[in-house]
């Protein structure tokens, strides 16, 4: 009973008290905000790279492509665990406007919005067909035109905070793509121009949050890519996103697939072009995006590890605090012991000190954290306002606003640690006061 | 009450201590009994040993060589936990220098020693005698007044009267008082040595270590501390 009175007392009339629960609120305020934004930032990139594929890529690196994938398709659609296939034609272009003398290198995706919308968040990315992608390639201003989707990027002009001037309908552009056709054995079409070239006029701009995607990507139909890109007697594509059922593990799912791939290579190794097939691999969303996220994860691994010396800084400054504490308590402890208290009790008097002082601390610094991320975005606007400052380039992050999602497990690790390190923090001092000699701490000492 | 018993016996008390690189021996075979309502004083020249003796009839301390037995109990054969147990019940201390908490007001210094020998739980099925003892203790001591009041609030009589308060809380049997008016004008010093006196005419057995021989002379029996060996 009496550790719970000195506890009480010692926080509310030692000032040190003050500076330890304040030490400890700044840490876990800290690593709040900073692990919040940035693991916001790296889930919402990989959710952004899971959505733009879907959870299961059939493809190859080549630009030749593959046949027979509708036949793929077909044996992956009459699967249980799978509910969506979308066959894709990936591959480079020239774009230039009409009546601008401006040519830039794009990468194009050839789609069936339909299907691909099924199988990935196409639609959910459109601006004007959002509600209907099977209209996709049809411009408003002109539904008969042959049209074609744009990286947001690409399409409209962003302000420096990230924001995007829309427009309430898609303006009447054209644009000029120019492809070098592959036969099947990856050579240059032998037709007379070695090029094709096809006119589309805008039609509407997809945002995926992706910032390379959305900065270069223009999506065109899938028949137009084939006849763009592709040289040959036998369609082709590059890819078959394949979006699974609800609940379907990644990780068995893929497997079932590859499976079902290799007996479909097998079944067509005697058909024409079927050394095409060789080339394709079956990959899950977090492989075929590999090369975009692992950067991303890497950062998040070593923000962790610098966030570890935070933890440490914790510790030692806990340790400081609490050794402090004793050094002056010592004739307390003296007192305790004089009238029976033992040693593991004077050990846990100052366990439950550094208790309180780790749930007081972590409990405002998750508070003012929690307080400061609703606020993230306003107070960074009205940084950028005044003083030009930005935290992110979105250019580079693409991201609209900085993530503040709270992550209830995120924030429980933090609270669990900032405790954890006070209690490290206060052991060494806390055994230090437990092994002390009453009479050498009384004798002599006056109040 | 009669003082038959003997409630404390130390046998051939040996203790010495490290001062830099020398040794000094301050108890040199100490053989002392004290018998139920004694009311004994100690005295010696400072750094006679008396403090060392007190602490070590206490459970405060360890002697390096003898024994001290405790109703027929060795304190150096106890466990931890009973020596603890020893310190809380059966003896209570009263230091030149008052040692009281700070934090605590006067009627929580002298609730402490109920506080410690208590869990949370304990404490609060118990919490209503344990203050009235409280209180009846602070009564006796003429500070029923002062109970809100912090020790800085108190003059120095007050304050070992607190402390003494403190020592009877758990009614112990024996009281252990190291220079009680050392640090007290000898007004104030007198009423200290008066609610001793009192004390011991309740039936309390204090043994008082002074080097004053006049506040000795209070005592019902005087206890010589010289050369680290006792002269009755």
């Amino acid at each position: 009973m009496y550790k719970l009175k000195l506890i009480t007392r010692y926080l509310l009339k030692r000032r040190i008290t003050h500076f330890a629960v304040l030490a400890v609120a700044l840490c876990v305020f800290i690593v709040v905000v900073v692990m919040t934004v940035m693991s916001g930032l790296v889930w919402g990139f990989k959710q952004n790279n899971h959505e733009f594929v879907g959870d299961c890529i059939v493809g190859t690196k080549s630009l030749v492509g593959f046949p027979y994938y509708e036949e793929f398709a077909q044996v992956l659609e009459r699967t249980d665990f799978v509910t969506a296939v979308s066959p894709v034609v990936k591959n480079y272009a020239l774009l230039r406007p009409d009546a601008i003398d401006v040519t830039a290198g794009v990468e194009i995706l050839g789609i069936d919005p339909v299907r691909h919308s099924r199988a990935t968040n196409f639609a959910q990315t459109l601006y004007y067909r959002a509600d209907n992608p099977a209209a996709a390639f049809r411009p408003l201003y002109d539904p008969n035109a042959l049209g074609c989707v744009f990286g947001i990027d690409l399409a409209l002009p962003k302000s420096a905070m990230g924001q995007y001037a829309y427009n309430i309908r898609p303006t009447r552009r054209a644009y000029a793509l120019t492809c070098f056709p592959l036969n099947a054995r990856g050579a240059p079409s032998r037709s007379a121009s070695m090029v094709a070239t096809q006119r589309f006029f805008y039609s509407d701009h997809s945002h995926t949050g992706i910032a390379r995607v959305d900065g270069s990507t223009v999506y065109i139909p899938l028949e137009q890519a084939q006849t763009l890109c592709m040289d040959g007697e036998l369609k082709r594509v590059t890819s078959l996103h394949v979006k699974f059922r609800a609940g379907a593990a990644l990780r068995p799912s893929c497997a079932r697939v590859r499976e079902l791939w290799n007996d479909f290579r097998q079944d067509k190794q005697d058909a024409n072009d079927a050394y095409l097939l060789d080339t394709v691999t079956v990959e899950s969303w977090k492989e075929h995006r590999r090369a975009s996220i692992a950067p991303m994860e890497q950062e998040e691994v070593i923000l962790s590890v610098m966030f570890s010396f935070v933890g440490m800084t914790t510790v030692f400054i806990v340790f400081v605090v609490f050794y402090m504490i004793v050094s002056h308590k010592t004739r307390d402890i003296g007192i305790l012991k004089s009238v029976g208290a033992s040693n593991a009790s004077v050990m846990a008097l100052f366990s439950g000190f550094a208790l309180v002082v780790g749930l007081l601390g972590s409990g405002s610094g998750t508070l003012a954290g929690l307080w400061f991320l609703a606020r993230i975005n306003q107070v960074e606007g009205w940084l950028f306002e005044h003083f030009g400052w930005q935290l992110w380039d979105r250019s580079v992050y693409a991201i609209g606003a900085i993530p503040n999602r709270i992550e209830p497990g995120l924030l429980a690790v933090i609270i669990g640690c900032a405790i954890t390190a006070c209690q490290i923090g206060a052991l060494v001092p806390g055994y230090l006061a437990a092994r002390l000699r009453p009479v050498e701490t009384l004798h002599g000492s006056r109040t | 009450m009669g003082k038959q018993a003997a409630i404390l016996k130390a046998d051939g008390l040996h203790k010495a201590y490290r001062m830099g690189t020398a040794r000094v021996k301050v108890l040199k075979g100490v053989d002392l009994t004290v018998r139920e309502g004694d009311f004994a004083a100690v005295i010696g020249a400072s750094g006679s040993g008396k403090s060392t003796l007190l602490h070590i009839l206490g459970g405060l301390d360890r002697p390096d060589e003898g024994t001290v037995s405790f109703d027929g109990r060795d304190l150096s054969r106890m466990r931890a936990r009973e020596l603890n147990r020893y310190r809380n019940e059966m003896v209570g201390f009263v230091f030149q220098f008052y040692h009281l908490l700070d934090e605590l007001n006067v009627l929580e210094n002298v609730l402490l020693p109920a506080m410690v020998s208590r869990s949370i739980a304990g404490w609060f099925m118990s919490r209503r005698v344990a203050r009235r003892r409280a209180a009846e203790v602070l009564e006796q001591m003429g500070l029923s007044d002062r109970a809100r009041h912090k020790p800085y609030q108190l003059s120095g009589g007050e304050r070992q009267r607190v402390a003494i308060g403190r020592a009877l809380m758990n009614e112990p049997r024996l009281l252990l008082a190291d220079e009680p008016t050392g640090n007290l004008d000898s007004t104030t010093g007198n009423g200290i040595l008066a609610v001793l006196e009192r004390l011991n005419q309740a039936g309390q057995t204090i043994v008082m270590v002074t080097h004053d021989e006049r506040i000795a002379a209070r005592a019902e029996r005087t206890i010589t501390l010289a050369d680290g060996k006792i002269r009755e």
